[in-house]
């Protein structure tokens, strides 16, 4: 499904302040698999979401989707095959939009946007149905500006948009981090469900250990721009979050043996 | 008494004038309000409606048609700015400033070098859509309230399509909006193009309105195109969040400014103070909101602590 072939990228290249945020990355997704990322602070987590999805151009390496490469394409173009959702709520939604014009924009992703009338009266039937199924008491607020409502809420009717054009891909970018832990669950819960409904291919991030071994079927570190641990299937199933403590300990103790060797 | 009448005399000229400065409003309402960019081509865009539409005009061609011709010029010089923005990666305000000043060596040569070129005269009379000052005022304001009831239906319809939101959730939110597969370089070069074009007809109203196209004639319009969107937004949108009556507020803004123009005016201030005080009600409206809050979060904090 997705294929990523030693993809590197260098911010601020040739500065003081350069940072090899992916090096040499490569990783291979099948239908349907369901990735959870973890890693420490500028692992590259976020850095290699925003290399699948065409926010800056990579330095070297091929991104694949389905076959075909989309390397060249610019953002807007890969969002055909792409969901995604953002760690900050108002990320991924117009705040001062109704909730109905956020799920037609979502409607159309990857469309042509025609120049008819874009919300018509079956539309909002549509929109209203799949709001009822969030359970969220959303039902009755088509015509609420997005920014009226909460944290979660935001995230919740993005998940949705993110799914709506039954993406390739769905990307999720530490989408509950912002979210008081009630709504995290509710949210990740969601997030299991459409996933599975839709029978998509995802990526997660997430800061939460728990999380990353109760949700999806392949959990990935990643430590300076490159996948360290890889595990799935069965492996994955029994593992524990004193497992990756160790694992993280083990990264700890490298990077300061790496810094000491520099210093020397 | 008689000078109460007197003034109530100014007002149709007022009203007329906030017609098409209304309309001119309407455009810079999509930059500013519906993409978020400031921009200023406008200054130069409405005197380019103008000349285009006057030289027309003089060289008898019909006057629906130098208008639509007027609309596209203007459309043009949109089209310059945001490609300007987009692909060169200019900040939208210096690309905006740079199309301004290519426009003025545009306008004197539309202008055949002069920088006033007269359209009135008795053989012009018939060739106008509007008459001149308060001249025939009554079929003026008919006319020009036709074609501003037209173009906010357009301008609803066209930003209620799935094209139209697209504009509107670009200048909302851009990163999501390229997450949702939009050409947001697109959307915003075509919102400065169509942007424009309505200013360049406004531009073209304003020479018939005023009996000629003048090079100077577009300083200072953002500013005053500025003053009609944020005072009619400071009326309605206490009222009402629909999209059609935001589109009405811009016009209602436009009327009242030139009414408290006109009465300034006709209370004594001398002409030369007006472009500051234009200037200093955009500053004191654009500025009071974001005071009003700093004052008052301030105020919570300090009974907070207290």
């Amino acid at each position: 499904m997705l294929e990523i072939k030693n993809v590197s990228k260098t911010f601020n290249a040739g500065t003081i302040n350069e940072k090899k945020a992916l090096n040499q990355l490569n990783l291979k997704l099948e239908n349907e698999d369901f990735v959870t990322v973890i890693g420490g602070n500028g692992a590259g987590k976020s850095t290699m979401l925003n290399a699948i999805t065409g926010v800056f151009r990579i330095d070297s390496g091929e991104v694949t989707v389905d076959g075909q490469n989309i390397t060249n394409l610019p953002e807007y173009k890969r969002a055909k095959y792409i969901g995604r959702v953002f760690q900050d709520p108002m990320m991924g939604t117009a705040a001062d939009m109704w909730v109905e014009e956020n799920l037609s924009i979502a409607e159309s992703r990857g469309k042509h946007r025609t120049i008819k009338w874009a919300i018509t009266k079956k539309d909002r039937e549509r929109f209203r149905e799949l709001l009822t199924q969030l359970d969220l008491g959303l039902e009755n607020r088509l015509s609420t500006k997005m920014g009226l409502l909460s944290g979660g809420q935001r995230q919740a009717i993005t998940l949705l948009m993110a799914a709506m054009q039954k993406p390739k891909l769905l990307l999720l970018d530490e989408h509950t981090a912002a979210l008081d832990p009630a709504t995290a669950s509710k949210v990740l819960a969601l997030t299991d469900r459409i996933v599975a409904e839709n029978h998509l291919t995802a990526i997660m991030i997430t800061h939460n250990m728990k999380d990353a071994i109760q949700h999806g079927n392949r959990l990935i570190m990643m430590n300076q721009g490159k996948i360290i641990y890889d595990v799935s299937g069965e492996e994955k199933a029994k593992l524990t979050k004193a497992d990756l403590m160790a694992k993280f300990a083990e990264i700890a103790g490298e990077n300061q043996e790496s810094d000491r060797m520099l210093l020397n | 008494m008689e000078t109460l009448l007197t003034w109530i005399g100014t007002l149709p000229g007022a009203i007329g004038q906030g017609f098409v400065w209304g309309i001119m409003a309407l455009g810079l309402y999509i930059t500013f309000k519906i993409l978020d960019v400031a921009d200023l081509t406008v200054d130069g865009s409405i005197c380019t409606g103008a000349a285009v539409c006057t030289m027309l005009i003089l060289s008898g061609v019909n006057v629906i048609v130098a208008m639509i011709v007027a609309f596209f010029a203007g459309a043009l010089a949109g089209l310059v700015t945001g490609i300007l923005h987009t692909i060169m990666g200019i900040p939208a305000i210096l690309a905006g400033i740079l199309t301004q000043l290519m426009l003025w060596s545009v306008n004197l040569l539309i202008m055949s070098g002069k920088a006033n070129q007269p359209l009135v005269g008795f053989q012009f009379r018939d060739k106008v859509l509007i008459s001149t000052g308060t001249n025939n005022i009554v079929k003026t304001l008919i006319i020009l309230g036709i074609i501003i009831l037209m173009l906010i239906c357009a301008l609803y319809w066209f930003f209620g399509t799935q094209f139209g939101i697209s504009l509107r959730s670009t200048g909302n939110n851009r990163s999501m909006s390229r997450a949702q597969g939009i050409n947001t370089s697109f959307t915003t070069v075509f919102g400065l193009a169509l942007s424009n074009g309505i200013v360049a007809l406004a531009g073209s109203l304003l020479a018939q309105q005023q009996g000629a196209a003048d090079i100077n004639m577009g300083r200072g319009a953002i500013v005053i195109g500025l003053a009609a969107v944020i005072v009619g937004e400071a009326i309605i949108s206490k009222i009402s969040s629909n999209f059609f009556l935001k589109l009405f507020s811009v016009i209602v803004g436009a009327i009242i400014y030139w009414i408290v123009f006109q009465t300034v005016i006709f209370l004594g201030l001398p002409s030369e103070y007006l472009k500051m005080l234009s200037a200093l009600v955009v500053a004191i409206f654009l500025g009071v909101p974001y005071i009003k809050k700093q004052w008052f979060s301030k105020k919570a904090v300090l009974k907070k602590n207290a």
